[in-house]
């Protein structure tokens, strides 16, 4: 992978798309029933996870909270093997052992896929532990919705991190519902980044819809975090098209608020941006879109005809017996 | 083999360990400058330095999962619980992400970390710092638990625990830190497998099966009932989870009647498992009922004497050997 600077923005422009057609199509496939459980979709924020996976190294770490899919897809995990997780397939990137909020891939460090809220931000803050113990100059981004800065595991995770100095950003994807409940009446400061202000650690409000702004910051904070281990804190304000889940109707907000955001599309906006610098043509992005989609079909396809694990290999993933399969 | 406490049979076992493997480190409050709220790493931060001795905040979800995303990269942390009952505030860590992200994300992340500090009620610490957690945790898929009674268990099951490849609970027993025992020098490696029970003393009728706190109470008794003309084996279980159910059904098979004496609640207790399994495997070799001696199901008083009739002792456990042997 590229430095950030030369990464191209038409090939994160794609990977954007491509996680906006996966979500379509295992929308899809939840209502066909071919998916099971829990799905939580991730359309509108796309912007966010690219951007930040667009500034830092294929080896640094990444962690995350349900809401996975594009984190996953964004890390470089196949669309295959992402489908066959969601259709419990052994192909799956968990073998289907994990479902839509538990994607976990080692080889991309990608560290899961986390369905309890917050219970995931104190395992950033050890994945950075592991980096300053070992003196490496990796990262941690460690993403979480508004929704868990009210838990406690969230408080403790901020305070060891910043009390040991820990390489990590704390990413937070403020969408301004934790399910059905606004931001409004769930958290009693102004702004989510005032958080970390009672933790000391150095937080910034970043605008989510827009792929550069994103980028461009995690760059920079990622940078600073390389020369000399510390905490950061990324207020990421975005916004969710659908429901919490499959289920949720999300009668609690209004059609105007959601085609207020829509109007500022992640998508549409890099692709405006590319199109004004003669980056982009019409054609191309046709094309773009074109191959996104096709990818998806040729995974659910792919996730289809995958096996299931069997039931002989229950026992298999309980204990870690020394022989990893 | 030289006598130690079980307090320094701990704190060898973490110096050995820490010693041998880089990625060891240990993590809990008051674990470093303090040296140990019971003084098992006492001498360890001088030693090892600051970075793999290291002192927390309260916080025990917050260090328990900072731990557990260690092990995920390949560290293997220690994690100290000043006592069990604590461990109730990481609940999820323990029980939600350790054990279950080997499964979760399809066999690629075990956890190899220990959880350790004592555990059991100790002598008049109420209610909330009174907890035997055994029979909670053990019931947890993924998780393993074992319950060292005298010094050379101590050391030897921690010493496993530590290179065990996947999350492990070593259950302390506070009220034994300060009992001595013998134990093999420390040039001579000392691992004990989970999963292995020991028979601690042998007799012929009637099996005793215990663990930890209840481990001294049972040899106690066994001496004491030798005067009765009545010959009782005790075996402990050391582990409750691996369980080691071929050395309780060969024990029983010898004896055909067994008591269980347990520190921790009847209500799903261990004893529970442990009748279910002789029950349903060996059921022709029992003389008699299986009989549990276990906390009352009440939480723990503080007053002395409620206290007392609230835990297993011995007085409870003559009696109920003396009924299982008709006597």
């Amino acid at each position: 992978m590229q430095p950030v600077e030369q990464r191209d923005e038409v090939e994160m422009l794609s990977l954007m798309l491509l996680i906006r057609r996966f979500e379509e199509r295992a929308s899809q496939q939840y209502q066909a029933q071919k998916v099971g459980g829990f799905c939580h979709l991730y359309i509108g924020q796309e912007a966010v996870v690219t951007g930040a996976i667009a500034a830092v190294r294929p080896d640094d770490y990444v962690i995350t909270a349900y809401r996975d899919h594009g984190h996953a897809l964004a890390r470089g995990t196949s669309a295959d093997a992402c489908m066959a997780e969601l259709f419990g397939k052994e192909t799956g990137c968990s073998r289907g052992l994990g479902g839509s909020m538990h994607f976990f891939d080692k080889r991309h460090h990608m560290y899961g896929g986390h369905a309890i809220v917050a219970a995931h931000v104190p395992l950033g803050v050890g994945l950075a532990f592991a980096i300053k113990y070992r003196g490496e100059d990796r990262v941690t981004l460690c993403f979480f919705g508004d929704g868990a800065i009210n838990q406690g595991s969230f408080h403790e995770a901020l305070n060891l991190a910043a009390l040991y100095r820990l390489p990590i950003i704390f990413i937070c994807e403020n969408n301004l519902f934790a399910m059905g409940t606004s931001v409004k009446r769930s958290t009693s400061l102004k702004q989510i980044v005032d958080r970390a202000e009672g933790y000391d650690i150095p937080g910034e409000i970043v605008d989510g819809m827009n792929f550069r702004e994103v980028r461009d910051k995690v760059a920079e904070v990622a940078q600073s975090i390389r020369k000399e281990s510390h905490p950061a804190f990324l207020e990421v304000r975005t916004y969710r098209y659908r429901g919490h889940s499959m289920s949720d109707p999300a009668s609690y907000r209004t059609k105007d608020e959601l085609e207020k955001y829509r109007l500022d599309d992640p998508i549409i906006r890099l692709r405006a941006q590319l199109t004004r610098e003669g980056k982009l043509t019409n054609e191309q992005f046709d094309q773009l879109d074109k191959r996104a989609k096709q990818t998806v079909l040729d995974a659910v396809k792919f996730a289809e005809e995958s096996p299931e694990l069997p039931v002989e290999k229950l026992y298999d993933y309980v204990y870690f017996n020394g022989a990893k399969s | 083999m030289r006598e130690i406490t079980y307090r320094q049979a701990l704190n060898e076992a973490l110096a050995e360990e820490l010693e041998r493997d880089p990625n060891v480190f240990l993590m809990g409050e008051e674990v470093a400058e303090y040296q140990g709220a019971y003084k098992v790493s006492a001498g360890l931060l001088q030693r090892f330095g600051p970075r793999r001795i290291i002192d927390t905040p309260i916080s025990e979800n917050g260090f328990a999962g900072l731990g557990i995303g260690a092990a995920m990269v390949g560290l293997r942390p220690i994690i100290e619980f000043m006592t069990f009952s604590f461990s109730l505030v990481a609940f999820d860590q323990v029980v939600n992400n350790a054990p279950n992200m080997f499964m979760m994300s399809g066999g690629q992340f075990n956890i190899p970390i220990t959880f350790r500090g004592p555990n059991g009620p100790a002598h008049q610490l109420g209610a909330t710092h009174s907890h035997a957690t055994e029979n909670f945790y053990a019931s947890v898929p993924g998780l393993k638990v074992c319950t060292p009674a005298t010094p050379r268990d101590a050391k030897g099951l921690l010493k496993t625990a530590i290179r065990d490849d996947n999350p492990v609970l070593v259950l302390e027993a506070e009220l034994l830190y300060s009992s001595k025992g013998m134990v093999e020098p420390p040039d001579e490696e000392l691992l004990i497998p989970l999963g292995k029970a020991e028979v601690k003393r042998e007799g012929s009728d009637v099996t005793v099966v215990c663990y930890a706190q209840t481990v001294p109470i049972a040899l106690k008794v066994a001496a004491q009932l030798e005067e009765e003309d009545i010959s009782a084996e005790i075996v402990d279980l050391r582990s409750i989870k691996p369980l080691d159910e071929k050395a309780v059904f060969d024990s029983v098979a010898k004896t055909h009647r067994v008591v269980i004496v347990e520190q921790d609640h009847p209500y799903c207790g261990v004893g529970a498992e442990i009748c279910y399994r002789i029950q349903k495997d060996i059921f022709d070799e029992l003389d008699a009922p299986i009989l549990r001696v276990s906390q009352e199901d009440v939480p723990m008083p503080y007053n002395e004497h409620l206290e007392h009739a609230v835990l297993p002792n011995a007085e409870k456990l003559i009696a109920t050997v003396r009924r299982v042997c008709y006597a």
